[in-house]
């Protein structure tokens, strides 16, 4: 019998961050990521873990960043109004230098929004999880698969930079149900010296704290995460490229809208257009030199995305406004067709003839 | 053998009780005509808990087959709450009326259904499903298995009579897939001392397999509407 199961994305990622060792998840229910709540709950009690459904998203977070500070792996899940609740903590998080994995299966907003699928928090995951000058890394997962394997992924990066890395996810990815094979053997483990588990009298206690009243000792701070941050953009880079050898377009998206647009690239590829697609899977460190190469070959770069147009103001940036950028998108809970984006490439195809 | 007046439908969410359901009231109104005594057929979805995957996302078909949709209005739509359908007592006041109860996932879906349960069990003409898929992570062996089916009916108050194996991997079901999970259906039937009424796969598989299981239920997939 074959090794694989049949997952909805949230539960994908749930049992993931079980297999990277997480033991503790701090929660609050929302549609559309209930279910890795409702995962966990069964799955922790039975494996010596906690499961705690909080009072609310921001008791949640800042449980934690409890756990964080103790040195253990924990998770915590919202979705995108839940997200905003967190971000006081996140900030938190970051100038106190925890790492944590922070799930976002984003919904339709702004303000309560819907329940379907968004990718509107784009500018919230990759430019302001919280107040002060800090970073997430942010990964987009495309398939189930994805959900899975990222989750892991997250948490070694988390605590090898010492800081949150975030899933965004969206509706889709959350609810749909797809195989998967889940095997990534034993945890990581990294070293955490900075952990607060108590001294046992035989060294200098640690502090884990984000307060820093004399002014150059915070800025000192600041330096020294703003040069792990440069590691991360020059190491953790992560992208797909997609049919990019001969491409005269080349689209740009993630999540959800990459397996939409894969679908119309392979359409216009039969009525001879000469498209491909670069799918950043880090959001942030986004990858800017693969755009920036592809800028030289291609006419120009079409963004599909379900936001009013976020990523796109990054695509402009990446490629230095050497080539047009387009938007091509749906929001409030609407997901672009196939047609739709074949639309956009065959408008874009015809330009300068 | 004379088909029971209601069918239950209930297991771990993500197991295909939806598609079973729509399937399986289709299938009752094509063959009314076994059925002395009705002249309809309904369908009633009374999950609490997935507010995505939903009996409605059949509703065309299934006012096209003429088959009565019971399920609340806000069913499907964008507005999240447990919300059961006022018309549901038809199914017990109109005794002329086969229905299929679609009921939502594990123990929490399960609770709605104790409302009910009383007048269901007084009539005792029904038949509860257990709806199992051996590629589940949380239901792939007996012992986790046995503790759903036990959740579920405590929480809704019906005792399970037999059991549809629909186990599969979504798109990448093979006849060999189905095939590997016999084994496990065969040892839940056993543990649980219920007898397995089907095994249910998506029609493409049907003529490859109707030779090799007993009570093959061919299954066409729903559509999610947009």
């Amino acid at each position: 019998m074959t090794d694989k199961v049949l997952m909805k994305g949230n539960e994908a990622l749930a049992e993931a961050a079980i297999m990277a060792g997480c033991r503790h998840y701090f929660g609050y229910p929302i549609t559309p990521q209930t279910e890795v709540a409702a995962y966990l709950a069964k799955r922790m009690p039975k494996i010596g873990g906690t499961f705690l459904q909080a009072e609310s998203e921001i008791a949640a977070i800042n449980m934690v960043y409890g756990v964080a500070a103790a040195g253990l792996r924990v998770l915590t899940s919202s979705s995108s109004p839940g997200i905003a609740l967190k971000s006081e903590g996140l900030s938190y998080l970051a100038g106190a230098d925890l790492p944590a994995v922070i799930i976002n299966v984003q919904r339709g907003g702004p303000g309560l929004g819907g329940i379907q699928p968004s990718q509107s928090d784009y500018f919230q995951a990759t430019k302001a999880g919280g107040h002060g000058d800090f970073r997430m890394i942010v990964l987009a997962p495309n398939s189930v698969q994805e959900m899975a394997d990222l989750t892991v992924k997250a948490f070694d990066l988390a605590d090898q930079y010492r800081m949150t890395a975030m899933i965004l996810a969206d509706g889709t990815m959350g609810q749909m149900m797809e195989p998967v094979s889940l095997n990534y053997g034993e945890p990581k483990k990294i070293e955490k010296p900075w952990a607060v588990t108590g001294t046992k009298c035989l060294r200098k206690h640690n502090v884990v704290n984000s307060l820093f009243l004399v002014p150059d000792e915070l800025e000192q701070f600041n330096f020294a995460r703003y040069e792990r941050y440069k590691q991360i953009e020059e190491n953790e880079v992560m992208y797909e490229e997609y049919m990019m050898d001969d491409a005269e377009i080349c689209i740009v998206a993630f999540g959800i809208a990459a397996r939409v647009s894969k679908n119309a690239i392979s359409e216009a590829r039969k009525q001879g257009i000469k498209v491909g697609m670069i799918r950043p899977i880090t959001l942030w460190p986004f990858p800017k030199a693969p755009m920036l190469k592809a800028a030289d070959k291609v006419k120009e770069f079409i963004c599909v995305e379900m936001s009013m147009g976020q990523m796109i103001e990054d695509v402009e940036l990446a490629v230095r406004c050497k080539k047009p950028v387009t938007l091509c998108n749906r929001v409030g809970g609407m997901i672009p067709s196939p047609e739709q984006v074949l639309a956009s490439i065959v408008e874009a195809s015809k330009k300068g003839e | 053998m004379k088909r029971k007046r209601i069918t239950l439908l209930a297991g771990h969410y993500g197991s295909g009780k939806t598609n079973i359901a729509v399937n399986y009231a289709l299938m009752l109104k094509r063959e009314l005509n076994q059925s002395p005594g009705y002249s309809s057929v309904s369908i009633a979805d009374l999950d609490i808990v997935n507010p995505y995957f939903r009996t409605k996302d059949s509703a065309c078909e299934l006012e096209a087959a003429g088959i009565r949709l019971i399920c609340s209005e806000y069913a499907g739509s964008n507005v999240d709450i447990p919300a059961l359908p006022q018309d549901i007592y038809a199914i017990s006041d109109d005794k002329s009326m086969m229905a299929v109860i679609d009921i939502g996932g594990d123990d929490r879906g399960a609770l709605a259904l104790g409302r009910y349960a009383p007048a269901i069990l007084e009539e005792n003409d029904y038949e509860m499903l257990l709806v199992i898929n051996a590629y589940r992570p949380l239901t792939r062996d007996v012992d986790s298995t046995v503790e759903v089916i036990r959740e579920i009916e405590n929480a809704g108050g019906i005792k399970f009579t037999s059991i549809v194996n629909n186990s599969n991997l979504g798109e990448e079901t093979t006849a060999q897939t189905v095939l590997d999970s016999l084994e496990y259906a065969a040892s839940i039937a056993d543990a649980v001392g219920l007898p397995i009424k089907m095994t249910s796969v998506r029609e493409e598989l049907y003529g490859e397999l109707k030779d090799k299981i007993e009570n093959l239920f061919p299954l066409k997939l729903q559509e999610k509407i947009k």
